[in-house]
């Protein structure tokens, strides 16, 4: 594994080796001293052209606790024709000797451009791009809903897999890259994906991907469902035709208080909600459901940073090489 | 060569793919074909062209060219394009009217046409702007560029739709006064507001916004009712998906007077090719599935689709090594067009070369009003004439193109077929499939015509 890109081409093989070295890494920050020399003296390029101040903080969390240099790059605006080019940048981060970068873009497959060009030959970590993939955040996802899964089953995680698991991804498919990425990781570790949405927010094409597709919210749930992800809409979408109302969007879409209580009549006890972040509580999800005891938020957060450490390890590291932290002690569970 | 008068003695070229005859070019036309060609008075002190396994084909004409010239001289100029294009086996060019300023005038057109005439590879034909600046508001002065010396009789704000459909009937309806057409390039503008590709399984994957077929097909379906209506003629640019050639074959036999055209490049390449997110594969209209693919090449072998149109797009590398999202649309087409139409049409048994001479020449020599292009290959006509090499096979590089594009999708495929000679008004441009000299006008009739 040269760079992140997509989980759409991430072997098993690859993801649970990603999982498991992130469970070794989640060791790490249960520690007094969070920190491991493994990236020392190596550096790290979060290459920001979009706004997103969570997944910025939690790459940088990330490779300053593997003891790496960061260097933190907003190229907001950039393009041909106002500032410097993609090319540019990344030439300029070459000279500089970037050995990873961390890219997040509004444009889709803007980290394959750099991947694929000659432009530079760092590892390259999709931290986002458009509407593609958002590789870090399905890998945090499933490596959350593992812990989860292992412990139901009274087993451990590492090695482990979700086959069985049933997750309900709701919400703005279309516009999601959270979505897109979950659901071929998802695939690939065994789970039954059933994508809960407006037609009008599934894109042309969601026949061939590896799942189903319900536009019933209450129906999907009275199936059974172990994991709920509720996806963030879109400020610009609300005006855009896609759907009537915000009050229908969340009547129809959302997970609201109704909804809560259902997981309760339906015997569900063990299913959990989860939500990339920032959530409009209120909207696709209410306050109550956000807070329950069933909600993941706050773990999803934690584990980025431990997904993030091994992701940056494995590619700066080497395939070839044993993760570092191995006497860790297993971490304590996060369920909530 | 350019001692011998101007006369060449063609040997045993198969006219269209048929059987090897003689050709004899002297002072702009054919003066023999066939037997007595070798023995005719006129053969006298002539070049000889050894032909044998060549080819001959009357001169391509391209009904779909961007020339960039004038305002984008860093993509390409009259000279360069037009030399890539001699090289490619046309000898007519239409340049789209998308230049800057844009040819929405008498003025504007004359410059290119001026400028092409200058030039001397092919005849370089100016499409006027149907709208002001092409911003769909107004009509722009189509009747003082077709009474110009450019002679406009095609009329596109290609790049853009002419969406307003009260415009479109007016310049439908306006161009009948002048034997003209309306080339339109059919895209609803907000069904792909912001679109990137073709909306399918591969954009769904990609996260790209989607192009959907039904943005093409709305507009040409309510285009063809339109022409009816007015009793016009209608050409539609680049048609893309199986549903437009569905369409255009419905309106065809109604009697509908309405002509088509497909790009190479929508005859071999499909959305697969948009997963590496190389923008040399962005382009509009889009490409699209296997399934138009197949139906545009029924299409254009059963004459539903008229002819192949280039749309030529050469680009500044700047607008290619960047983002997908912000790259600029479009290829290069005019010095590969042959050998992918060999590829997709003629080698999968589809066509025939005649077939080939029908989509490249006669047919859109007749939709842009060429009277002196796609003529047959007799004595007497215009000496417009191509030689192919058929069995050639070669590997398309960009970097050695005489286009100032880089951006050429074929890169680094091997095709079949190339062209060896290109005869304008009996002037070979090309000569052993390199550049020659350029046509020059005598002097006495270069001032008769200007």
């Amino acid at each position: 594994m040269k760079h992140l890109l997509s989980t759409e081409d991430l072997s098993l093989a690859n993801a649970i080796r990603i999982l498991d070295t992130a469970e070794e890494m989640a060791a790490v920050g249960d520690r007094e001293v969070k920190k491991l020399p493994a990236l020392r003296g190596r550096t790290v390029v979060n290459l920001f052209f979009e706004d997103s101040t969570r997944t910025r903080i939690s790459f940088e969390a990330a490779a300053k606790r593997l003891s790496a240099d960061v260097i933190n790059f907003a190229a907001k605006g950039s393009s041909v024709s106002k500032g410097e080019s993609l090319k540019d940048t990344a030439q300029t981060l070459a000279a500089m000797g970037a050995d990873a970068v961390v890219i997040r873009h509004w444009a889709s497959g803007a980290p394959h451009r750099l991947a694929a060009t000659d432009w530079i030959d760092a590892a390259v970590i999709n931290a986002g791009d458009g509407t593609h993939e958002h590789p870090t955040q399905a890998l945090l996802d499933a490596f959350t809903m593992r812990r989860h899964w292992a412990r139901l089953s009274g087993g451990g995680s590492t090695g482990a897999d979700l086959k069985g698991m049933r997750v309900a991804i709701a919400g703005d498919v279309l516009h999601s890259r959270v979505a897109r990425s979950n659901v071929w990781l998802l695939r690939t570790l065994g789970a039954e994906v059933t994508l809960v949405a407006p037609p009008t927010l599934l894109p042309i094409g969601v026949e061939q991907w590896p799942c189903k597709v319900s536009y019933n919210m209450d129906e999907t749930l009275s199936l059974g469902v172990d994991a709920v992800m509720m996806l963030r809409v879109q400020g610009e979408r609300m005006n855009a035709s896609f759907f009537p109302s915000t009050r229908e969007y969340s009547r129809r879409w959302g997970f609201d208080d109704n909804r809560l209580r259902a997981l309760d009549s339906l015997g569900l006890k063990d299913t959990i909600i989860m939500h990339p972040g920032p959530m409009n509580r209120g909207l696709e999800i209410s306050a109550a459901a956000a807070d329950s005891p069933r909600s993941t938020v706050l773990a999803q957060v934690r584990n980025g940073v431990s997904v993030r450490m091994a992701a940056l390890y494995l590619l700066l590291s080497g395939d070839t090489r044993e993760p570092a932290a191995t006497t860790a002690a297993r971490s304590t569970e996060e369920t909530n | 060569m350019a001692e011998n008068n101007g006369t060449y003695l063609i040997r045993g070229a198969a006219i269209l793919g048929r059987d090897a005859e003689d050709l004899l070019i002297r002072d702009g036309v054919i003066a023999a074909r066939g037997a007595g060609a070798a023995t005719h008075e006129d053969a006298q002190g002539a070049t000889v062209i050894e032909a044998a396994g060549l080819v001959a084909l009357p001169g391509m004409v391209d009904v779909h060219t961007h020339l960039r010239e004038p305002g984008r001289e860093d993509a390409e100029t009259v000279e360069t394009g037009t030399r890539a294009a001699a090289l490619g086996g046309f000898t007519a060019v239409h340049a789209m009217a998308n230049s800057n300023p844009v040819a929405d005038t008498a003025g504007v057109v004359e410059q290119v046409h001026s400028l092409g005439r200058a030039a001397g590879w092919v005849d370089v034909r100016p499409v006027g702007a149907v709208t002001v600046g092409l911003a769909g508001e107004q009509l722009a002065e189509l009747g003082a560029m077709a009474d110009s010396r450019a002679q406009v009789r095609m009329f596109s704000d290609d790049g853009i739709c002419v969406h307003d459909p009260v415009l479109m009937r007016r310049a439908l309806e306006y161009v009948k006064a002048f034997d003209g057409v309306v080339a339109q390039h059919a895209q609803e503008p907000r069904l792909t507001a912001g679109a990137q590709m073709n909306e399918g399984n591969v954009s769904a994957v990609l996260g790209l916004t989607g192009w959907p077929a039904v943005a093409e097909e709305s507009i040409i379906a309510r285009d063809v009712l339109l022409a009816q209506h007015v009793d016009s003629r209608l050409h539609v640019c680049h048609v893309s998906t199986a549903g437009s050639v569905e369409i255009i074959r419905w309106a065809k036999e109604r009697g509908i007077n309405v002509t088509a055209e497909v790009t190479p490049h929508h005859l071999l390449l499909t959305d697969d090719l948009v997963r590496s997110y190389n923008p040399v594969y962005k382009v509009n209209p889009p490409l699209r599935t296997d399934a138009d693919v197949q139906a545009l090449r029924a299409g254009l072998a059963d004459g539903t689709i008229d002819v192949v149109g280039t749309d030529h797009a050469p680009h500044p590398s700047e607008h290619k090594e960047c983002e997908w999202a912000q790259a600029a649309m479009g290829m290069t087409g005019l010095e590969t067009a042959l050998s992918v139409v060999q590829h997709a049409m003629i080698e999968t048994g589809l066509m025939t070369w005649a077939d080939f001479a029908r989509v490249t020449s006669t047919a859109a020599a007749r939709i842009g009003r060429l009277a002196d292009q796609g003529r047959p290959l007799e004595a007497g006509e215009p000496a417009n004439v191509i030689l192919v090499d058929p069995a050639a096979r070669w590997t398309v590089d960009p970097s050695t193109m005489a286009t100032m594009g880089r951006n050429s999708p074929f890169a680094g495929l091997e095709l079949p077929g190339k062209v060896v000679a290109t005869f304008y008004k009996g002037h070979p441009t090309v000569l052993d499939g390199t550049l020659n000299t350029p046509y020059r006008e005598s002097a006495a009739s270069a001032a008769g015509a200007s």
